[in-house]
């Protein structure tokens, strides 16, 4: 059996973490990868799948169910150790650090399926990075539509250009040492307040 | 305000017993100490087991049985843990269907929480069933919650391998599975039960404080490389764990703990699926209530006492299951897993009555009995509802007549 035919089980109820880990696998020579992100009849499931290595989320509430299955040698056909044991304490720092856990069939060896830990642990940085950078993307978004609303309210209000508006704010905000978005909301909120009718 | 000395960072699952971590907090009973103590809230124990292991986490609220099991080396990763104090005693339920729990009530169950005449009950109940075998499930396989329901099956007369089954699921889904019928009971922690019986026409059948009285469910996990070399932080902490304890234990604070642990950073969930188990007004089933005054036990009778017997207890129903083998360096592993002499050695300065001994017989004592000459502390009663006696200076004896049905 070549590395790249082990049976890699894949849950994660976050589908497109989960597929970006099974491309990452695929890409990487692993054929047979099974997705599982709905976790209803999970028992079941891996018990028809037979996985040689599982691959889940910590944040996953059913990792103790999921752990428990290994002690019953009905459920899944061959018992299931971790993967990750003290001998190798580096790797279990960097799974628990990008937030995955492995487990592999007992006396599968472990260089065989490394790879695929290392594969998960990446794709799960990767993962956060992207969520993280979605995340501040979304907020500048949200900045710029409030900064542009405040310079309506000053362009209407006072008569300014909207370049004179963004100026004046950005006097007002360097004199006060606060960003803009701060004075951009201070003035939206003092708008709502003064006229309800104005910007409610 | 004092300034803190020590950082730690505590794992813990939204459950009643994570009450003393979150009341250490709130309370400023961990700031007095000088401790700096930041709560994460996990959602299963294998991530809590995980993240003391790798340290993310320096001490955590866990299964008692757990940090035994990572010692003698049946989970893994199984870096060394030790266990300096326990979080509480009790607080456990089990929970049938309100299908079975009739069923119960025909064939002898009194709803009174008994644990020997719901036993009984159940026990008539399987031995006239057609189809399939009863399902109950619970947390962990390492959990309080597995072995004393296992106990007070087979002290009852049925074999929990063969005449029922138990399955593992999320304690917060137990309620749904009971509904669906996919399970037809469960044994777990609050609020999980109450919710049960409010939002799922639960019944209680029985409850831990009388399967095994007086008896711990979760313990103060403790990364045992942080715990050697960090001695001082530790006893800190065990100290504003336990003055967290006595602020529990008041009956004046309980609707100030419940409301505490409902909140969104803890258990995230109405008061009123709290509210029952911080008092011991439980309800039952329908509009049923009882009192059970030692439901959950935060500090009185040495609650928080991390007594050798208990690690004994829990490490032969490991053997008694299947888990593994009895041997003497197993046995040395599970006992000494707890640490009563860090306990004892941590709390001297509060000037407390402690008991004498590390390790006691579960069930010697039928009754609330004062022990130490102070008389501040009373012990008991403890031990197991069917009568019969652990003592742990005779483990091989006691392996040797459990029953492995």
């Amino acid at each position: 059996m070549k590395p790249n035919n082990l049976n890699v089980l894949v849950i994660d109820e976050n589908r497109i973490r989960a597929s970006i880990i099974e491309e990452g696998l695929r890409d990487a020579g692993y054929d047979s990868v099974t997705i599982i992100a709905d976790m209803t009849g999970l028992v079941r499931r891996i018990a028809e799948i037979n996985p040689d290595v599982i691959v889940i989320d910590l944040e996953n509430p059913n990792r103790d169910m999921l752990e428990s299955m290994f002690q019953i040698s009905r459920a899944v056909k061959r018992p299931i150790a971790m993967f990750v044991d003290k001998s190798d304490e580096a790797s279990i720092e960097a799974a628990v650090d990008a937030g995955v856990s492995a487990y592999i069939v007992d006396g599968l060896k472990q260089e065989r399926v490394r790879p695929i830990l290392k594969m998960a642990i990446s794709r799960f940085n990767a993962f956060s990075r992207l969520s993280r950078e979605l995340e501040e993307a979304r907020g500048e978004l949200e900045n710029r539509k409030l900064i542009d609303r405040a310079k309506g309210l000053l362009m209407r209000a006072r008569g300014l250009s909207e370049k004179e508006a963004y100026v004046l704010m950005r006097r007002t905000a360097m004199g006060q040492n606060r960003k803009i978005v701060e004075i951009a909301q201070s003035l939206i909120t003092a708008a709502s307040l003064l006229d309800p009718g104005e910007d409610a | 305000m004092t300034k803190s000395r020590y950082e730690i960072t505590a794992g813990f699952l939204p459950l009643l017993d994570s009450a003393l971590l979150v009341v250490a907090k709130e309370k400023g009973f961990a700031q007095t100490q000088q401790v700096d103590l930041t709560l994460v809230r996990e959602r299963s124990w294998a991530t809590i087991r995980d993240k003391l292991a790798v340290g993310h986490f320096e001490v955590a609220h866990i299964l008692a049985p757990m940090p035994i099991a990572c010692n003698l080396g049946l989970t893994a990763p199984a870096p060394r843990m030790i266990v300096p104090m326990a979080l509480g005693l009790g607080g456990n339920a089990v929970a049938v269907s309100g299908g079975l729990w009739w069923e119960m009530v025909d064939n002898g169950a009194t709803g009174n929480l008994d644990a020997r005449s719901s036993g009984a009950a159940l026990r008539r109940v399987i031995s006239q069933r057609i189809g399939d075998r009863l399902r109950f499930g619970v947390v962990h396989p390492y959990s309080g919650h597995n072995y004393e329901l296992r106990y007070w099956l087979s002290a009852s007369g049925i074999d929990p391998d063969r005449e029922i089954e138990i399955v593992f699921l999320p304690p917060a889904d137990m309620g749904d599975a009971l509904k669906a019928g996919s399970i037809d009971g469960y044994c777990a922690g609050e609020p999980w039960n109450t919710f049960g019986v409010l939002k799922r026409g639960a019944h209680l059948a029985t409850v831990k404080a009388a399967i095994w009285k007086s008896s711990p469910e979760k313990v103060l996990g403790v990364n045992g490389r942080w715990g050697d070399s960090h001695p001082e932080a530790l006893a800190a902490m065990l100290r504003a764990l336990y003055n967290a304890s006595v602020w529990c234990a008041d009956a004046a604070h309980h609707e100030e703990l419940a409301v505490l642990l409902s909140g969104p950073a803890y258990i995230d969930k109405s008061v009123e699926w709290l509210r029952p188990a911080v008092t011991g007004e439980l309800r039952i089933g329908g509009r049923y209530t009882q009192t059970v005054k030692d439901f959950f036990v935060p500090n009185a009778k040495a609650a928080t006492f991390p007594w050798k017997s208990h690690a004994l207890w829990f490490y032969t129903q490991m053997v008694r299951w299947g888990q593994l083998k009895h041997t003497a360096p197993h046995q040395h592993v599970a006992g000494n897993t707890y640490r009563p002499d860090i306990y004892r050695s941590a709390l001297k300065t509060l000037g407390l009555a402690m008991p004498a001994a590390s390790s006691k017989v579960e069930g010697a004592l039928r009754m609330e009995t004062p022990v130490g000459s102070s008389g501040m502390l009373t012990l008991g009663p403890d031990g197991f509802f069917d009568g019969t006696l652990f003592d742990p200076d005779h483990v091989d004896e006691y392996v040797a007549s459990q029953k492995q049905s």
